[in-house]
């Protein structure tokens, strides 16, 4: 509560204690820019790592309730055993759905290798089945032996071998996200540090005035901070604001789009960018603060 | 053998004068070095001023008095021996302590620093502004003509003349009515007459009971200053203080 309130000082501000420093028209724009452009990156880096954590998401649900299986049988016995192997998944507990994909729908997935009008009818291509698991799920081993001894041309495929390395890169890249935005973060105060140390060496002269007259440590810094902090909100809110502005410029998410065109926020999401400008204000209040005092300690 | 001031001096100035005598020093120096590049400026300096005493420090250019004027308002800390202010030791005194202190004692340099972005009337106010008092209207109004600087308090200080810098400097050195009046060659950039200008406010300070001390090589001012008050001139030469003879 007492940090709350000293916040709160800060930014209602001692307009006496800041006018001891002079204006610095220079500094003040380029620490606004700074600002501004890494809340513009930053937003970008929390629509990263959302877009990711979606996706990591509904890969680890959709693949975890579909499996699929292969049938690879001479072209005469390839209808009779799809029979055979849909009559084995009818009466397996756990599956709620068992469709064989049909030529165009096998056609679409070789596409991407194959190019369009590939004659799927003329090569000996498996046969697949989509399984959709029910919410109590099926006994993999228990089916792979029934299919073995009943359909010997099928293959069960539950996705796990590729469904876990898949999760994983998302939750690698959700992290790199939030990485990125940590490191923004470092950055920022790093840059704020500099110019604030910047701006202390060149108002020396005023320091030493201050101090001549009975000022404190901390009068001297809070005339520092309270303007460090208020470039950096000031800097952040317009980076924020562009940032959001180019991720609703960015292609909609469509069903060919990928990755890349799910890059967004969605919902109540959409919220999180606004914790970039106060998030500057605290960083730049603590990196402008430390930095200011102890400039002072080896100043005295 | 410490050099004091009003303590030791028998005559008092006035009402107050016979009060102050009794007072403790606000400043002591007690066998005070001070070595700065391995060479050593001063050693055994000892000091006190007694409150509404008057001393002027003397001495060759290099001996030390900037010096040992910055050891007295806690700017700079002795290498040996202890420094006291308002019966602190300064070694021991937090850089807040240091703070506090500053606003007991007023300083006037003779490069008078002040922020020239602001303008006279708010840089004679800064000692009030940074302890976080306003001040009374009428009494400021009253200083700025005691140093008759009404017409300039508008004006920034880098439109001042010399005179009128050092005029505003001991303004803001006596705003917060400090009991120690410090100046460093007061009268090193300004004329004869406003030297005499200056002298007369700081006399008329030290009849307030103010204790001060100048550190100036004008033997002018000190003649003309011993004509007025009783003043003690102590020498800084040869790496130690003394008291001068009664030539000054």
């Amino acid at each position: 509560m007492q940090r709350l309130a000293r916040l709160f000082d800060l930014l209602a501000g001692d307009p006496q204690a800041e006018r001891a420093v002079p204006p610095t028209g220079f500094t003040a724009r380029l620490t606004t820019f700074t600002a501004a452009a890494m809340a513009f990156l930053a937003v970008f880096a929390m629509a990263l790592s959302l877009a990711t954590g979606r996706l990591a998401d509904r890969w680890a649900s959709e693949l975890a309730r579909t499996s699929t299986l292969r049938i690879s049988a001479p072209e005469g016995q390839m209808e009779a055993q799809t029979r055979a192997a849909l009559e084995v998944l009818r009466t397996t507990p756990g599956v709620a759905e068992a469709r064989p994909l049909s030529a165009d729908e096998q056609r679409a997935l070789l596409e991407p290798w194959f190019g369009p009008d590939l004659p799927v009818e003329a090569l000996p291509i498996p046969q697949l089945i989509e399984i959709v698991e029910d919410r109590a799920g099926y006994d993999p081993s228990g089916l792979r032996a029934r299919l073995q001894a009943e359909v010997p041309g099928a293959v069960l495929d539950d996705h796990t071998r590729w469904r876990e390395p898949l999760v994983e890169a998302a939750g690698r890249l959700r992290l790199l996200g939030m990485v990125s935005m940590a490191l923004i973060a470092a950055a920022t105060a790093a840059m704020i540090t500099l110019a604030a140390q910047a701006a202390l060496a060149a108002n020396a002269q005023v320091i030493r005035v201050l101090r001549l007259v009975g000022a404190r440590d901390t009068y001297i810094a809070r005339a520092f901070v309270r303007r460090f902090t208020l470039r950096a909100v000031i800097g952040a809110a317009l980076g924020t604001l562009a940032g959001i502005v180019a991720v609703l410029l960015l292609p909609r998410t469509d069903a060919a789009g990928g990755f890349l065109t799910g890059l967004g926020f969605r919902g109540w999401h959409w919220l999180w960018p606004l914790v970039i400008p106060p998030l500057a204000g605290a960083v730049a209040y603590a990196a402008t603060r430390a930095a200011a005092l102890r400039s002072l300690r080896a100043q005295s | 053998m410490p050099l004091t001031g009003a303590i030791a001096s028998p005559a008092p100035f006035g009402q107050n004068g016979a009060k102050r005598n009794r007072g403790r020093p606000v400043i002591e120096l007690d066998n005070v070095a001070y070595s700065y590049g391995g060479a050593e400026l001063f050693a055994g300096v000892s000091l006190a001023l007694a409150p509404g005493s008057f001393h002027f420090l003397t001495g060759p250019s290099g001996a030390g008095k900037t010096t040992l004027l910055k050891l007295c308002y806690g700017e700079l800390t002795a290498t040996a021996g202890q420094v006291r202010l308002f019966d602190q030791d300064a070694r021991g005194m937090a850089r807040d302590g240091i703070a506090m202190v500053r606003r007991r004692i007023g300083v006037v340099h003779q490069d008078c620093q002040f922020l020239d972005h602001l303008s006279v009337a708010e840089n004679v106010a800064l000692p009030l502004t940074v302890s976080g008092r306003s001040a009374d209207d009428r009494d400021f109004r009253d200083l700025m003509g005691w140093v008759g600087l009404s017409a300039q308090a508008a004006q920034l200080p880098p439109e001042l003349s010399g005179g009128e810098r050092q005029r505003a400097a001991l303004a803001r050195a006596v705003i917060m009515s400090p009991e120690v009046i410090l100046a460093d060659e007061p009268t090193g950039n300004i004329d004869q007459e406003m030297s005499q200008k200056l002298l007369t406010l700081l006399v008329e300070l030290n009849r307030m009971g103010k204790s001060v001390l100048i550190a100036t090589h004008d033997l002018t001012l000190i003649r003309a200053a011993k004509a007025q008050v009783q003043a003690r001139v102590l020498r800084l030469r040869d790496r130690r203080l003394q008291l001068a003879g009664a030539d000054l």
